[in-house]
């Protein structure tokens, strides 16, 4: 029983990592192709937005040049861009629990590192993004995994500028939350660097009760920031966009269609820019979540009727974010404080007594994210993330236990900029360290297990037409 | 071999020596309000967001210029169509920075707003090394431009009339549908054919939007284009009634807001309609 529970521990674990990395990426030269601009407008290094990408995102995929209607142009043009990166990477995880006899777990158990390499790709985008009128626009996203099953990414109808003003636009279906630091337009595409550990993170113990009760998992999916959800947004901006707002109110279904749960959760962001001289925008911003998740679900003669949840419980994440400029060096800052409430930090349903002692989880944590654009066409970036937990489910637990350390750094290389397709020679390495996060070994007296340190070396041709 | 590549280094030199003094007399600078625009911060900025349009040598003969129509300025020939200055002049500093920052409705060139000041100001810098002109002289003093008079029917009418006498109707046409008798002949001195303004679908101009924008156009003409200026032809009244009577042509913009603003403007009281944004 034991050895199913550590397992699933596992699974989960990786099943988590492999979700959340290969996000999709955005960066359209489709929109190049249609304004005529290089990538580098819009772009500090594509996906990565500049100010003025932000600015023609912010108004709708629109330049206001009283040309941004279809109806304006060759009707041989079709609003759709693809990516796809064909790429080599090695992956390696130490503490890992392997038979001493392979083949033979009788004979008992051992930590090994366990690593792979070889040639891959990562998924693909197909998407099409663009206006259906002046000041409607709209977006889908099928993405496939390199498998090639689809799920769409994202679909949304956004009415631009109500009321002729900017501070009004309303947008509905699945979309990315919006925040300062996009996950989806960072320039780490590695399983271990290619995500955001604090737009993800689930405490330790958390992610073990989960593993034990599988059904809840389906219907209620752990949070991400960095997850596009389902819902309805109004957003504005000011004419400039150095201000900017946006407040949504969301499905509590983790952007999974289908999936309706009758409850509903909260994000807001807001954010400000300042040009300070020669140094550029500095911009500085906040956001929250506010959100519940159902614990239990009604049953039928035993077999759980899942798409009815009860017994919510509620989970919130806020934060503060930065983008700082000097010159050609500049630094995006993440800080989010985490609280899940003790229901769901235990995975109990909310008509079952808690475990003795149990509590909330909270837990704070950031990056600084640092980039050297040396040209449009080169840049380097480094990442140094961390994830500490500040109250664990249980006082017993050890004070480091599911902590993250994680560190990235590599760098993209566009061989030419222009207005038709993107390609970028990218190569990262990764490292993350995963507090007392390993299983134990079955011979062990402890529930946790050593320090888990899985790397990603990565090189890889990332390209959109 | 060794040899050779002494030479080569000295080359090489020599070329860098050459390329810093051209630096040094090529220099240019902007000034826009308390600002100082630096074109060689200027020309990183121009390879990232200008060069695909304007060109490398800011020829207008970008990679994309062949796609796009009206053309992207050639900035060599030193022509420009929004001015303050009088027609044939250099614009100044402001009025490129004001060009940079407000786009060109109707066209491919956007606007630059989300650029900071400084970050204009340096482009206008650099956008001014491309040609002799702005080394050789210097643009005189804007066009004075004496305040508005009322928009009253008075205005209007003899407006309307002025624009019969001035044969604006020949391009624009009647109704300021910019089917004129002579707009299917026009073209640029680049020899593009190019549109004259319907007043009847347009709700701003290439350069701006305000009454004074206006006014300016018709006094200073928009250069390299068939749109002449008036400035020798109409007394500052005069194009004040023309600019009253324009205002009527524009079937897409609110009419009574536009009284109302004007009236308001009249007293002092609000910044003109569409002034620039910061
Ligand atoms: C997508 C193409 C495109 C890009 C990119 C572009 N421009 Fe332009 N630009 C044009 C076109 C087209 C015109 C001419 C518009 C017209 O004549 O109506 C123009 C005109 C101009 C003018 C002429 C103003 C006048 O009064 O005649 C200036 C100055 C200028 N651009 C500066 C810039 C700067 C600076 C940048 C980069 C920050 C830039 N442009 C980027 C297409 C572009
Ligand atoms: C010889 C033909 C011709 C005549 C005569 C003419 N125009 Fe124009 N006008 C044009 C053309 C061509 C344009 C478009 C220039 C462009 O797109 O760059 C234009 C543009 C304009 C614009 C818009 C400028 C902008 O910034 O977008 C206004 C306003 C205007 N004309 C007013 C007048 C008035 C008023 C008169 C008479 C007093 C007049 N025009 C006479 C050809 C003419």
């Amino acid at each position: 029983m034991l050895l199913r529970l550590r397992a699933a521990v596992i699974f989960i674990l990786v099943l988590g990592v492999v979700l959340s990395v290969r996000q999709p990426a955005h960066a359209i030269p489709a929109f190049a192709r249609k304004y005529d601009l290089p990538c580098s407008a819009c772009h500090e290094a594509w996906p990565k937005l500049n100010d003025f990408g932000i600015a023609f995102r912010d108004r709708g995929y629109q330049l206001g040049n009283e040309k941004d209607s279809p109806i304006w142009q060759n009707p041989s043009y079709w609003p759709i861009t693809f990516r796809i990166t064909p790429e080599w990477h090695r992956e390696s995880s130490s503490n890992q629990v392997v038979d001493t006899v392979p083949g033979n777990p009788a004979l008992g158990q051992i930590y090994q590192d366990v690593t792979t390499h070889g040639f891959d790709f990562s998924g693909l985008d197909i998407w099409a993004a663009g206006t259906l009128y002046k000041d409607i626009s709209f977006s889908v996203l099928p993405s496939a995994d390199s498998s090639g099953s689809f799920h769409f990414e994202n679909v949304f109808v956004r009415f631009d500028n109500l009321f002729r003003t900017r501070w009004l636009n309303l947008k509905l279906g699945k979309f990315e939350l919006d925040n300062l630091v996009s996950e989806k337009r960072m320039l780490f595409l590695s399983s271990n660097g290619g995500f955001y550990q604090v737009y993800h993170y689930t405490p330790f113990r958390e992610v073990q009760f989960r593993a034990s009760n599988p059904p809840i998992v389906q219907f209620n999916p752990v949070f991400g920031i960095g997850d596009n959800q389902l819902g309805v947004e109004l957003s504005g901006h000011s004419e400039n966009s150095y201000a900017r707002y946006s407040v949504a109110l969301l499905s509590s279904n983790e952007g999974s269609p289908g999936l309706p749960n009758r409850t509903y959760d909260w994000w807001a962001s807001f954010n400000q820019g300042f040009a300070v001289g020669k140094l550029g925008v500095q911009r500085v911003g906040a956001f929250a979540f506010f959100g519940q998740r159902p614990t239990f679900f009604n049953t039928s003669f035993g077999s759980p009727v899942l798409s009815e949840g009860l017994g919510n419980k509620s989970l919130y994440r806020a934060g503060l974010t930065g983008l700082f400029y000097i010159k050609k060096v500049d630094f995006s800052t993440v800080f989010v404080h985490g609280w899940d409430n003790v229901f769901l930090g235990t995975g109990t349903a909310a008509n079952a007594p808690l475990p003795v002692g149990a509590r909330g989880p909270t837990w704070n944590g950031g990056f600084v994210e640092t980039h050297f654009t040396y040209s449009p066409q080169l840049v380097f970036v480094q990442r140094n993330e961390i994830v500490r937990m500040s109250r664990q489910v249980f006082r017993t637990d050890p004070r480091d236990l599911g902590d993250i350390d994680a560190f990235s750094f590599g760098l993209r290389y566009y061989p030419f900029m222009f207005s038709r397709a993107g390609l970028a020679l990218h190569t990262e390495y990764s490292l993350v360290r995963s507090y007392k996060s390993a299983s134990p070994l079955p011979t062990s007296t402890s529930p946790f297990g050593p320090d888990l340190r899985s790397s990603s070396v990565f090189i890889g041709l990332d390209f959109a037409f | 071999m060794k040899h050779n590549r002494m030479r080569a280094h000295f080359t090489g030199i020599l070329v860098l020596l050459f390329a810093g003094v051209g630096q040094v007399i090529f220099a240019q600078e902007s000034h826009i309000g308390g600002l100082t625009g630096e074109g060689s911060r200027g020309k990183q900025l121009y390879r990232r967001y200008c060069v695909g349009c304007h060109g490398p040598l800011g020829d207008g003969r970008g990679e994309n210029a062949p796609w796009i129509d009206p053309k992207p300025r050639d900035f060599v020939t030193g022509t420009f169509k929004c001015r303050s200055t009088p027609t044939g002049a250099l614009p100044t500093d402001e009025d490129l920075y004001k060009s940079v920052t407000r786009g060109f409705v109707n066209s491919n060139m956007p606007s630059w707003l989300p650029l900071t000041k400084q970050q204009r100001a340096d482009l206008v810098a650099y956008v001014k090394t491309f040609s002799s002109s702005f080394r050789e002289e210097k643009p005189p003093s804007p066009l004075s431009m004496p305040s508005e008079s009322a928009a009253n029917q008075q205005s209007i009418q003899s407006g309307n009339e002025l624009y019969q006498k001035m044969n604006c109707w020949s391009c624009h046409g009647k109704e300021g549908r910019g089917d004129g008798p002579s707009a299917q002949t026009l073209v640029d001195n680049r020899g593009y054919p190019i549109p004259p303004y319907d007043f009847s679908v347009g709700t701003r101009f290439k350069c701006g939007e305000s009454n004074q924008d206006l006014y300016r156009i018709l006094m200073t003409g928009l250069d390299g284009t068939p749109m002449p200026s008036f400035a020798n032809g109409l007394t500052p009244a005069q194009a004040w009634d023309v600019v009253h009577y324009i205002r009527t042509l524009q079937m897409n913009v609110k009419r009574k807001k536009q009284t109302a603003e004007n009236e308001k403007k009249d007293r002092g009281e609000s910044k003109p309609v569409g002034a620039q944004p910061e």
